[in-house]
């Protein structure tokens, strides 16, 4: 494992119109590890994957992605670079069937022979998916969508995953199964996943790092273990 | 601090007699004006006075209401035809007064209202590209019933139009130009302070808001159907009354002259003007005269050949329309009038705030 | 009955250029959510080029190419010039825009060229091919059958099957996702319009020989008509585009065919009340809408 960072920030402040929402984030996403980022709602969560996708322009601060300052990198291109943002509510396309949806995360690739192996390994990962590759998207159970979701970003070989709020609306259970992925992908290909999460506990489960933020700043960065145990840190920011 | 003064909707009685003060003063600058121009340029102010009825009319349809209408060409030419029927019948039974315009007038207004109650009801039940659709469709359609109903309308031909000379009271040597200049500015004051006191009014109000949000309107106890239908037919009468105005100025009526072009018009001017705004209605009723008018200047100017000369005349206007009207979507959509009131509201920001 | 198959025939002949404009329609607002008010122009412009292409070299078909190729650089042109820049904030912009556009691409034409009509000969024999008694199509009709059939089948290969046509789809239904995937969406739009308009262009090359002549307004009617069309099918719907041009070919043949050619222009209109208020949605969609 590198011990260069995957994805750093410094300074990061982005926001919509005159407002800043993000008031100077310095994120460190280490490689090859799952960082869950918590807090309530409102405090620049989904602002901060938009910021580093480059849906939102950043008005100050840096990003650095595997080495390189992403800068004013067009949006269409981070996928070539392994950056690959799977937004809230998951995106599926919903008059696509399952398998045109899949096929939308290896379109940007040249080598057809490459993409159409990853198509098979995400059909492999997923088996709902391959039973029902013909279906349109809007016939599929939430949970099979957030399958979906995830399965097209696989298609695309990502080196750095940003997830938002992946668990959505989905039963425990499910989501219980998408955290177990996600270890098993970290295990197993030293992906790199950021992981924003209303539900901390699912969360806490599979994280290696864990940071919470509030009106727009990170105010706790560390280890899942301290942000279960600490008791006034989880009231305070957490909820529970 | 700035202490803005609360704008309350001000109490009816002094809103009209205010309109009506502004009516009368404008009126008589009007009448000073008429004397003072040559015949040809009364003409045009009163070729832009029948404009401004139809433009007045369709800022409070499409400016206020929202309700994008491609077709007002055609009520206008409802106008014109009912005024040419009826003074060619009133002439041929022998009546031939000045009370005569007053009557056709009357009965363009009338009959342009029942075409627009219409259309009006049918668009009600439309939103966005149908709407528009729809009357683009009127407009590129009625012109074609002149022909199919050859006998009475006489087709591509047209109609000449019986119009009786200027009251023998105004004395024999009365430049015609002039008499035309008062009728139709007396339409077009009419029609604005008719106009001006409706935006004042409730059911202006209730324009606004229905153009808005629609759901919020509705949940206010604002009957949006029937708002709509009533600006349809509002903004219909104004303009059945201005194209009956320019029957009676040109003295003829065929269907070329209101062709989709003459609806594109109408709605550039209003866009131009600036949407939403009586006063901007005026400079699109102003643009519609004046642009023609440079045009044949600057083709006399560049000593073409007369083929080539028509030509450019008859679509430099077009052209210049066309892209004044994307130009000033994409730029300012407020058109003239909005970037007056922006730079108005600039000039007194920067006033108040060297006084703070 | 001799007359009733001629009519039907004819009917579906001009009711093919209607679905193929209403197609090119139905492309736009399916990608944008504009009904492109200035497609009908477009054509005119795109069958002038055509037009001086072939009185300047004598080759029918070397103008009609033309033609095509214009349409796609025009709708590139519109989309990445004009349209790219309007507010989309409200519907009106781009309505308003587009029929700015006509105005401009009508009164450039008749600076270049004149108001007058042109002629515009078919490429094939207009009579039609009798077998026995009857009275059937054309040589000229098979043209047009084969032309828009070809375009048609074309166009949904290129969109079901391609990765072009997938991009297309992902960028017209969910812009910002496909995006993050890394499609172009903004580049994906621009070849929309010039298919689109390359569409209109063949729509236009197939018509204006059947009518008086080539003129700047030659097409307003038939955008009229394509417009009923797709509101037909649907605007949402291709295959509802083509479906609801051959309808609309059809009922105006009959009108013109029983009830005279000078009713056509009004039973369009009837018709799109019709359809306006009984189904507006189309009779291919699906849709409900929620009111108060």
């Amino acid at each position: 494992m590198s011990a260069e960072p995957m994805l750093q920030t410094s300074g990061l402040i982005a926001g919509y119109g005159n407002a800043p929402v993000l008031r100077g984030i310095d994120l460190t996403v280490p490689a090859g590890t799952i960082t869950a980022v918590l807090g309530a709602n409102g405090a620049g969560k989904t602002t901060l994957l938009r910021a580093l996708s480059g849906l939102i322009r950043p008005t100050g601060g840096r990003i650095v992605f595997d080495g390189v300052e992403l800068g004013g990198t067009p949006v269409e291109h981070l996928v070539r670079r392994g950056l690959v943002h799977v937004p809230q509510g998951r995106g599926v396309v919903e008059e696509l069937t399952v398998e045109e949806n899949l096929r939308l995360g290896g379109l940007w690739r040249r080598d057809r022979t490459d993409a159409r192996r990853a198509l098979a390994e995400v059909y492999d990962l997923f088996e709902p998916l391959a039973r029902r590759r013909r279906h349109a998207g809007h016939q599929l159970s939430g949970g099979e969508r957030q399958q979906l979701a995830l399965g097209r970003a696989l298609v695309a070989r990502p080196r750095l995953l940003l997830l938002d709020e992946p668990s959505l609306g989905l039963a425990p259970r499910v989501t219980a199964e998408i955290m177990a992925l996600l270890r098993q992908l970290r295990d197993d290909t030293g992906l790199t996943v950021l992981l924003v999460e209303q539900n901390v506990r699912s969360a806490l489960s599979v994280a290696d790092e864990g940071v919470v933020m509030a009106l727009g700043r990170i105010v706790v960065a560390t280890g899942p273990a301290e942000l279960r145990d600490d008791e006034q840190l989880r009231h305070a920011y957490l909820g529970f | 601090m700035n202490a803005f003064p609360p704008t309350l909707p001000a109490p009816r009685r002094s809103t009209l007699l205010r309109h009506l003060a502004v009516t009368a003063a404008a009126a008589l600058l009007l009448l000073g004006l008429t004397y003072g121009l040559a015949p040809f340029r009364n003409y045009q102010l009163a070729t832009m006075a029948a404009y401004l009825c139809a433009t007045a009319g369709l800022t409070l349809l499409t400016g206020l209401n929202g309700q994008l209408s491609l077709g007002h060409g055609a009520l206008m030419a409802t106008g014109a035809y009912t005024v040419a029927l009826l003074q060619n019948a009133l002439g041929d039974a022998g009546f031939l007064g000045g009370w005569t315009l007053i009557v056709s007038l009357a009965a363009a207004v009338v009959v342009a209202t029942a075409v627009g109650a219409v259309i009006g009801l049918v668009a009600a039940r439309l939103r966005g590209p149908y709407l528009a659709g729809f009357t683009l469709a009127v407009a590129v359609v009625v012109p074609a019933i002149a022909t199919t109903f050859d006998g009475v309308f006489n087709g591509e031909q047209g109609l000449g139009v019986a119009v009786p000379p200027p009251p023998a009271a105004l004395g024999a040597s009365f430049p015609y130009e002039r008499w035309q200049a008062w009728l139709a500015l007396a339409g077009a004051l009419l029609t604005m302070l008719l106009l001006a006191n409706l935006v004042r009014s409730r059911f202006g109000r209730s324009l606004v808001a229905v153009r808005d949000d629609e759901v919020a309107a509705r949940l206010a106890g604002i009957h949006v159907a029937r708002t709509q239908v009533l600006a349809f037919v509002v903004s219909a009468a104004c303009a059945g009354l201005g194209g009956g105005l320019l029957a009676l100025l040109a003295q003829s009526v065929s269907p070329g002259a209101f062709s989709l072009t003459l609806s594109l018009f109408l709605l550039m001017a209003i866009v131009i003007g600036g949407l939403g705004s009586l006063a901007g209605a005026v400079w699109g009723a102003a643009l519609l005269v004046a642009l023609p008018d440079l045009s044949h200047l600057l083709t006399e100017r560049l000593a073409l050949s007369p083929a080539v000369a028509q030509r450019l005349e008859g679509n430099l206007p077009l052209a210049v329309f066309g892209i004044t009207l994307i130009v000033v979507m994409i730029v300012a959509p407020g058109g003239v009038q909005g970037l007056l009131r922006r730079l108005g509201r600039s000039a007194r920001l920067s006033w108040s705030t060297r006084r703070g | 009955m001799q007359r009733f198959i001629f009519l039907t025939l004819d009917g579906l002949s001009r009711g093919a250029v209607y679905a193929a404009f209403a197609l090119a329609l139905v492309l736009i607002w399916r990608a944008t959510r504009i009904v492109n008010f200035a497609q009908g122009a477009m054509a005119v412009a795109t069958a002038y080029a055509a037009y001086s292409i072939s009185t300047a070299t004598g080759s029918y078909w070397l103008g009609f190419g033309i033609a095509l190729v214009a349409g796609l650089m025009l709708g590139a042109v519109v989309e990445r010039g004009v349209m790219r820049f309007v507010d989309h904030g409200s519907p009106l912009n781009a309505v308003i825009v587009a029929l700015g556009l006509v105005l401009v691409l009508q009164a450039g034409l008749g600076m270049a060229y004149g108001n007058e009509f042109r002629p515009a000969p078919a490429p094939f024999s207009r009579t039609a091919l009798s077998v026995g008694e009857l009275a059937l199509l054309s040589r000229y009709d098979l043209f047009v059958f084969a032309a828009v059939l070809l375009v048609v089948l074309a166009l949904a290969l290129l969109f079901t099957r391609t990765p072009v046509g997938l991009r297309m789809r992902a960028a017209a239904f969910a812009p910002e996702v496909s995006r993050l995937l890394g499609v172009n969406v903004g580049g994906m739009l621009t070849f929309g319009w010039a298919l689109a308009a390359a569409l209109g262009a063949l729509a236009g090359m197939l018509i204006i020989p059947t009518e008086l002549g080539l003129h700047p307004h030659a097409m307003d009617l038939v955008f009229v008509s394509a417009f009923t069309a797709a509101v037909v099918g649907g605007l949402d719907s291709p295959p509802g585009a083509v479906v609801g041009g051959l309808a609309v070919g059809l009922i105006l043949s009959y009108v013109s065919g029983y009830l005279g050619s000078d009713v056509t222009p009004l039973a369009v209109l009837v018709l799109l009340l019709a359809v306006l208020l009984i189904r507006p949605a189309g009779l291919f969609s699906a849709a409900a809408r929620r009111t108060v």
